[in-house]
């Protein structure tokens, strides 16, 4: 889902821009407070997977792939705010580096699959979670509801900054980006539940490192 | 056999890393929209490219350039993550 450069118009990748640079802002502050000992390598563990996951595109219908996002996975293990940064940093790293998603369009990236990705996922995650008494079941199941819905979320967004910047029409765009992310994010809710329930089983106590 | 967690996942990341060659070559969601509604030449080359497409300039073998691109990205973002992390954490503890 990484926008290339030419695909935004200056004011939707300015506007992006700046929603990113504030979220960023945000972040920082906001993990600053809680950043202890284990957070650390969490951080970068979590960081270097979500850069190698990314990297394996899985087939779904018709010739198309998808890929692995991870904000959910990040938002459930370290809060959305420190999602922010870790996406960030991948997707600054992909774009720089890798030329994979455009340097102008990096702020719409960021907003996409760090800001909405990471927060969707995680409110649903807590809401379905609290709803189930924070059993097993329940947790699991926030997770993968919540992971599939910032994947949708995030491609109506990318639908949107495509529509707006008069790329392709809303009406097109829309059904065209939504339809084939319904079925990708049925990959990053089974990815997110995997890597959950793995945690779950060896380190119960890696899911309480919530830094905001 | 107690080793470091954090060791065993950066492992983990390695190890996908190392079999994403097997990925698929499919366009992903954006790129096939891109493509099916002819808007695909819109995008602009990159002004400049280090490791594009994930495949290291230089290695013949395509399988070997993007083992070496994903294991040199993997560990580049954890570097700067940790450090990120560390910087924060160090912040707050002044």
């Amino acid at each position: 889902m990484h926008i290339p450069d030419g695909f935004l118009s200056a004011p939707v990748a300015v506007a992006t821009g700046a929603i990113a640079v504030a979220a960023i802002a945000v972040a920082v502050k906001e993990t600053n407070k809680k950043m202890g000992e284990k957070q650390v390598p969490m951080m970068g563990v979590l960081a270097a997977f979500i850069f190698a996951a990314q990297m394996l595109n899985f087939p779904v219908a018709g010739g198309t792939s998808g890929h692995f996002v991870g904000a959910a996975l990040a938002a459930i293990l370290l809060g959305p705010w420190a999602t922010v940064l870790i996406l960030s940093s991948v997707l600054v790293v992909q774009s720089l580096i890798f030329q994979d998603g455009g340097l102008l369009a990096l702020g719409a990236n960021i907003t996409n699959m760090g800001l909405i990705a990471g927060f969707s996922s995680y409110y649903i995650y807590k809401g379905i979670d609290a709803l189930f008494k924070h059993g097993k079941a329940g947790t699991l199941a926030g997770a993968g509801i919540g992971a599939w819905l910032s994947v949708v979320l995030a491609s109506l967004a990318c639908a949107a900054e495509l529509s707006i910047s008069g790329t392709s029409p809303w009406a097109i765009a829309v059904p065209a980006m939504g339809g084939v992310h319904m079925l990708i994010g049925v990959g990053e809710g089974m990815i997110t539940v995997a890597v959950l329930s793995l945690i779950m089983a060896t380190r119960s106590d890696l899911l309480k490192l919530q830094v905001a | 056999m107690k080793s470091k967690w954090w060791i065993i996942g950066l492992s983990i990341a390695l190890l996908l890393a190392i079999i994403s060659p097997i990925a698929s070559k499919f366009p992903d969601g954006l790129d096939r929209f891109a493509e099916d509604y002819n808007f695909v030449d819109k995008a602009s080359e990159p002004a400049f490219t280090v490791i594009p497409d994930y495949s290291f300039p230089g290695v013949s073998d395509e399988a070997a350039a993007t083992i070496v691109a994903g294991v040199l990205g993997t560990l580049i973002l954890f570097g700067i993550v940790f450090g990120l992390a560390s910087l924060l954490k160090s912040r707050h503890e002044t």
